[in-house]
C-alpha cells in the first residue's frame, strides 16, 4: 500500500471528493492573492517604451495562451491515463478540462487580438502564433463536439480520449508548420508558414527583449492563473463527480421502481 | 489609473478575461450547488448508491 | 498477404460499383473551384496567384465529403466485426480501407487538379508540381481522415463532426502542400524540402492513421 503513487491514492472518488473538498478553498484564495499580487507589480512597473501601457495586456495573454496548451496537454495525459490505466477519474478529468482550456485559449486569442489592434494597426493579423492558438482552439471545439455527440457515455469518453491523443501527436507537427522550427546545431531550419506569403514588416517577431521589471510580474501572474486554472479544473471535476452519482442513483431508482413493478404484477 | 492612449483596448481585454473566467465559475459554483441538491433529495427519498444497496437487499444489480 | 489483397479488391469493387460517390465527389470539387471566382471576381493574375490555395482546400473539401463511407456500410452491416475475428489484425484492415479510399478518392481528385487549375489561370509550370504534390500530400487525407471516420461512427450529426474534427489535423499537409506548389513557381531549390516534408507527413499518417481508426473501432465493437 505503501507503493501507491499519487494518481492511485485519488482512483476512489470518494476520497477525491474529501480532499479536494478540504483544498479547494485554500487553492482558491490562493490563486485570486497571487494573481492581485502579480496585476499590483505589473501596472506599477514602469511602462514599456515601445508598447507604452498596452504591454498591461501581456498579463494576462501570455498566461492565457499558456495555459491553453497546457489544458491540452492536461486532456492527453488524462487521456491516456484512461486507455491505459483505466483510471476512473482520468475521464473526469479529460472531461471538465476542455470546456476551461477552451476558455483559456480563446481568451488568448481575444486579448491577442486587442493587444494587437493598437500595435499592428489590425484585430487580427495572421501572424504564426496567433494562427497556431487559433488551430489548438480548433481542436478544443473538436473534443468538445465528439464528446456532446455520442449519447453513450463512457464510450464518449474513450472515443474522445483517442482523438485527444490523435490531436496531441499532430500538434507539435501544426505548430511547426505554422510557427517554422529553427535549430541550428542541428542544421535545421524550416521557415514560418505566413513569412512565404506576406512580408513580416507588420509584424517583427523577434521583438524587444522583454525587462525584468516586466517580466517578473509576468512569471507572478503565470503562476496565478495556473493556479486558477486548477482551482476552476478541480471544482469541475467535483460537480462532474456528482453528477455521475445522481445519474447512476437515478438509474437505480427506476430499476427499483420496475422490479416492484413486476413483483406486484407477479403478485 | 491612467492607462494611456490605449486605454479601451487594455480595459476591453480585462473585461473579456472578468467576463469569460467569470461567467465559467460562477457557473461552476451554480453547478455545484444544483447537483448537491439533486444528490440530496434523491438520498432523502432513499434511493441509496449500489455499493449500499448491494449490501442491504443482498443482490447484485445487474452492470 | 492474400487476405489484405482480397479485402482491398472488394473495396475498390464495392466504390467502383457505387460509383456514385467518386463521381460526386469529383462534380463538387468541379464546383467548388468553379463557384470560387463567381464570389472573387474573374480577375486572372489573382486567381493565378491564390490558384494553389483553392485547388488544396477545395480538394480537402470534396475528400472529406466522402470520408465517412470508409467504415460506415461495413460497420452497420456488421462485416467489420467479421474482418476482426478474422485473420488480419484490425489496424491492417483499417490501413487498407484508408488506402482504398486514397486509390479511389485522392487519386481521382489530384489528376483532375490540373483541369481546374486551368480554370484559375494556374501558371503551366505548376501542372506538374501541383498533381505531384497532390499524389504526395492526399495519402494523408485519407489516413488522417480514417482517424475522424471510425471516431463517428456512433455519433449523432456524424458529417459534419467528421469535418471539425479531421480539418484542424490536416493544416500541416495544407500547409507544405501550398508551399510546394508557390515555392516552385518562384524558386525550384524550395520545392524539394517542402516536397520532402508533405512525404514525411503522409509516411506518418500511414503508421498514425491505422493504429488510432482501429482503436477507434474496438472501443465501439465491444
Amino acid at each position: 500500500m505503501q507503493t501507491q503513487s499519487f494518481t492511485q491514492r485519488f482512483a476512489n472518488p470518494t476520497r477525491f471528493m474529501a480532499f479536494s473538498g478540504a483544498l479547494m478553498p485554500w487553492l482558491a484564495g490562493l490563486s485570486v492573492l497571487v494573481i492581485a499580487y502579480a496585476l499590483y507589480r505589473g501596472f506599477t512597473a514602469p511602462p514599456d517604451y515601445q508598447q507604452g501601457k498596452t504591454i498591461y495586456i501581456m498579463y494576462i495573454h501570455v498566461p492565457a495562451a499558456w495555459l491553453g496548451m497546457m489544458g491540452y496537454a492536461l486532456i492527453a495525459a488524462s487521456s491516456f491515463g484512461l486507455l491505459v490505466f483505466r483510471h476512473p477519474l482520468a475521464d473526469v478529468s479529460a472531461k471538465t478540462a476542455a470546456p476551461i482550456g477552451a476558455a483559456f485559449t480563446l481568451l488568448a486569442l481575444i486579448t491577442g487580438s486587442l493587444w494587437g489592434k493598437p500595435m499592428w494597426g489590425t484585430y487580427w493579423v495572421w501572424d504564426a502564433r496567433l494562427t497556431s492558438v487559433l488551430i489548438l482552439f480548433f481542436l478544443y471545439l473538436g473534443l468538445i463536439a465528439l464528446r456532446s455527440s455520442i449519447e453513450d457515455e463512457p464510450l464518449a469518453a474513450k472515443l474522445t480520449a483517442v482523438l485527444a491523443l490523435v490531436g496531441v501527436i499532430i500538434l507539435p507537427f501544426i505548430k511547426i508548420s505554422v510557427e517554422g522550427l529553427d535549430i541550428p546545431s542541428l542544421g535545421i531550419s524550416i521557415p514560418a508558414w505566413n513569412t512565404l506569403h506576406q512580408p513580416s514588416s507588420v509584424f517583427r517577431s523577434d521583438g524587444p527583449k522583454i525587462h525584468i521589471s516586466q517580466l517578473v510580474p509576468l512569471l507572478i501572474s503565470a503562476i496565478g492563473f495556473t493556479l486558477l486554472f486548477f482551482t476552476m479544473h478541480l471544482k469541475a471535476m467535483r460537480n462532474e463527480i456528482l453528477r455521475r452519482r445522481v445519474k447512476s442513483l437515478r438509474l437505480a431508482e427506476v430499476d427499483r421502481a420496475r422490479a416492484s413493478e413486476t413483483t406486484v404484477a407477479a403478485e | 489609473m491612467d492607462f494611456g492612449p490605449h486605454a479601451t483596448f487594455i480595459i476591453a481585454a480585462y473585461a473579456a478575461v472578468i467576463i469569460v473566467l467569470g461567467g465559467l465559475i460562477v457557473w461552476l459554483i451554480f453547478d455545484g450547488f444544483h447537483q448537491r441538491r439533486l444528490l440530496n433529495e434523491l438520498e432523502a427519498r432513499g434511493v441509496r448508491r449500489r455499493s449500499a444497496q448491494r449490501v442491504s437487499r443482498g443482490r447484485l444489480d445487474h452492470e | 498477404m492474400r487476405a489484405a489483397w482480397t479485402l482491398l479488391k472488394r473495396d475498390l469493387q464495392l466504390a467502383v460499383r457505387e460509383g456514385g460517390a467518386i463521381g460526386t465527389a469529383l462534380g463538387f470539387y468541379l464546383l467548388v473551384v468553379a463557384m470560387l471566382p463567381l464570389g472573387l471576381g474573374p480577375d486572372l493574375n489573382l486567381l493565378s496567384r491564390i490558384a494553389p490555395g483553392i485547388l488544396w482546400i477545395a480538394l480537402l473539401l470534396a475528400a472529406l465529403l466522402s470520408l465517412s463511407r470508409i467504415f460506415e456500410t461495413d460497420f452497420e452491416d456488421g462485416s467489420l466485426e467479421l474482418m476482426a475475428l478474422g485473420e488480419l489484425p484490425l489496424e491492417l484492415v483499417a490501413a487498407i480501407k484508408a488506402l482504398a479510399h486514397w486509390l479511389t478518392t485522392g487519386i481521382p481528385l489530384a489528376l483532375l487538379a490540373p483541369l481546374l487549375g486551368i480554370l484559375l489561370n494556374l501558371d503551366i509550370g505548376a501542372y506538374g508540381v501541383l498533381v505531384l504534390t497532390m499524389l504526395v500530400g492526399t495519402p494523408a487525407i485519407s489516413f488522417l481522415g480514417s482517424i475522424g471516420a471510425a471516431l463517428t461512427l456512433r455519433a449523432r450529426r456524424g458529417g459534419l463532426l467528421l469535418a471539425l474534427l479531421v480539418l484542424p489535423l490536416y493544416v500541416p499537409t495544407l500547409i507544405y502542400g501550398i508551399t510546394a506548389i508557390s515555392s516552385a513557381l518562384v524558386a525550384p531549390d524550395a520545392f524539394v524540402p517542402s516536397l520532402l516534408i508533405l512525404t514525411a507527413l503522409s509516411l506518418g499518417s500511414l503508421v498514425l492513421g491505422p493504429i488510432a481508426a482501429a482503436a477507434a473501432l474496438r472501443i465501439q465493437m465491444q
